[in-house]
């Protein structure tokens, strides 16, 4: 939904929203999604992305979302540097993906506790993003809602007890989505919440039997 | 949702409000939020339009070194008092590229509506702001209808260059700062419909074409017609000068438009000023520093 700060805005370090804004916010969503500090990652950029990315200073602004910068962070030219001093090793290559958008990153990251997330995300214009895939399973979220991200097991009623502790905090589910790679496999439940999920909840959630793993996002103010 | 300048007028007409109070009311509807909040939002909005003028520097130049150093060269000879166009006129040429440029440079600017036009709406409001005739209230009120006018043309049509060219992005963006110049000098809810739709006319067809696909030649210039576009539109529409086409059906006729104009002219860079000798010389000097780089 756009509303008129969509219009007039964002607010944001240039030249392009869909090249630039649009690709901070793609890496602060990794950043996000992998829970951790990134220490290394390799980042591909497809299509107009990989075309025109370094005159876009895409590959700066990808690299500074990594390093939790908003998109109007006047470092986000400087991102190579800060991340040198950060401790954040980066490498980007080109990649041809199938059936992407056009403003395409997949970005592969461990994190300081050895974590791994592989997130693939598009640029969809006016610097609103969509992740596409997180590790090979094809999403479709945008971070406009806040999002609770759920890895689970393939049982019967998991879902049912996810959504208990949502309501019970009296918070509305705005769309929701379930994803498996096959019967009885992984489950990986997208939950857009109009409020945010507190981390109590999450607790919750996450001690629930079959849950392996609890993410949020919070839908930011950039 | 805003989705009609035709709606927009009648509510101003049925409610007795003016037309920014109409937009004003449905930020709050759509994001649950006060007058207050709404008003702090686009207080902070137009300061970081201030600051993306205030804060040029001439000596800065974008990644490919194509952008910089025009805002200042206008600046100086606009402040010479020798420019055809006129004190306010050549201020509001000089702030567009400055601006623009600031956008190249990656500084810090306001999406408005989007990156490529940022400079539009701030040339036009910051000259008349800095020497006291307009206030901040009035500004923020303009601001609104400029926001309006954005919100319903991309609900009809589209803003952005790769869906349907520049004239949705400039043209865009000089039918926003119309509209707000007309508010700002107490026009009618009606003549702000007519200096958008005029200024929406006046730049139709516009193609989308950057050099090496980069925001720089010729999206910087192309904010200063964007800002002059708004200025004699605003005029004519303050004279009484109507718009035969009314704008709801010119912003329409904008997406038809847009959905005509050929890929190559959609912000791919196949096409236009792009595909000239100096575009793809420029494109080919990218690529290979792009490739030095990844070696």
């Amino acid at each position: 939904m756009v509303d008129i700060f969509d219009i007039l805005g964002p607010i944001m370090v240039g030249p392009s929203s869909s090249h630039t804004a649009g690709a901070a916010r793609i890496g602060a969503m990794a950043r996000t999604l992998l829970g951790s500090r990134p220490v290394q990652a390799k980042i591909g950029l497809h299509g107009s992305f990989a075309e025109t990315g370094p005159g876009h200073g895409t590959d700066r602004a990808l690299v500074a979302g990594l390093l939790g910068m908003k998109p109007d962070d006047l470092r986000i030219p400087q991102s190579f540097e800060v991340a040198a001093e950060e401790g954040l090793q980066f490498r980007f290559h080109e990649v041809r993906l199938r059936e992407a958008h056009p403003n395409t990153a997949l970005l592969e990251l461990t994190g300081e506790d050895g974590k791994t997330l592989r997130m693939q995300a598009s640029s969809v214009g006016g610097g609103r993003i969509r992740v596409d895939k997180l590790d090979d399973v094809d999403v479709g979220f945008t971070g406009d809602y806040n999002t609770l991200i759920i890895h689970s097991l393939d049982v019967s009623g998991e879902l049912a007890n996810v959504t208990r502790e949502i309501s019970r905090a009296k918070i509305n589910i705005a769309n929701m989505s379930l994803y498996r790679s096959r019967r009885g496999g992984a489950v990986l439940m997208v939950i857009e919440t109009d409020q945010v999920v507190p981390p109590v909840v999450q607790q919750l959630i996450d001690e629930l039997p079959g849950v392996a793993q609890v993410t949020c996002y919070e839908k930011g103010e950039d | 949702m805003l989705d009609s300048i035709q709606e927009i007028l009648d509510r101003c007409r049925a409610e007795d409000v003016p037309f920014w109070r109409v937009v004003r009311a449905s930020d709050m509807e759509q994001r649950q939020v006060t007058a207050e909040a709404s008003r702090e939002k686009m207080r902070q909005t137009w300061l970081a339009m201030l600051e993306s003028e205030e804060s040029y520097q001439a000596r800065r130049r974008s990644l490919s070194g194509l952008a910089g150093g025009d805002g200042g060269k206008m600046r100086d000879f606009a402040a010479q008092g020798h420019s055809l166009s006129g004190d306010y006129l050549s201020e509001v040429i000089a702030a567009a590229l400055c601006v623009g440029e600031g956008n190249a440079c990656m500084r810090k600017i306001v999406a408005a509506p989007t990156a490529g036009a940022c400079g539009v709406l701030p040339a036009v409001l910051i000259p008349l702001y800095r020497k006291g005739k307009a206030s901040e209230e009035k500004i923020l009120q303009a601001l609104y209808v400029a926001a309006g006018i954005g919100a319903v043309i991309s609900c009809r049509a589209c803003i952005a260059g790769a869906a349907g060219g520049c004239q949705a992005e400039i043209g865009s963006a000089s039918a926003m700062a119309a509209g707000a110049l007309v508010a700002l000098r107490g026009g009618s809810d009606q003549q702000i419909a007519s200096a958008c739709a005029m200024a929406l006319k006046n730049l139709m067809g516009l193609v989308c074409d950057p050099v090496a696909g980069l925001v720089e030649v010729p999206c910087i210039k192309r904010n200063v017609i964007g800002a002059v576009n708004a200025v004699s539109c605003a005029d004519m529409a303050l004279a009484g000068i109507e718009s035969r086409v009314p704008a709801d059906q010119v912003i329409d006729c904008m997406g038809d438009v847009g959905s005509r104009i050929p890929v190559e002219l959609r912000e791919t860079a196949l096409g236009g000023l792009a595909a000239t000798p100096f575009g793809r010389e420029v494109q080919q000097r990218m690529r290979a520093s792009a490739a030095r780089e990844e070696a």
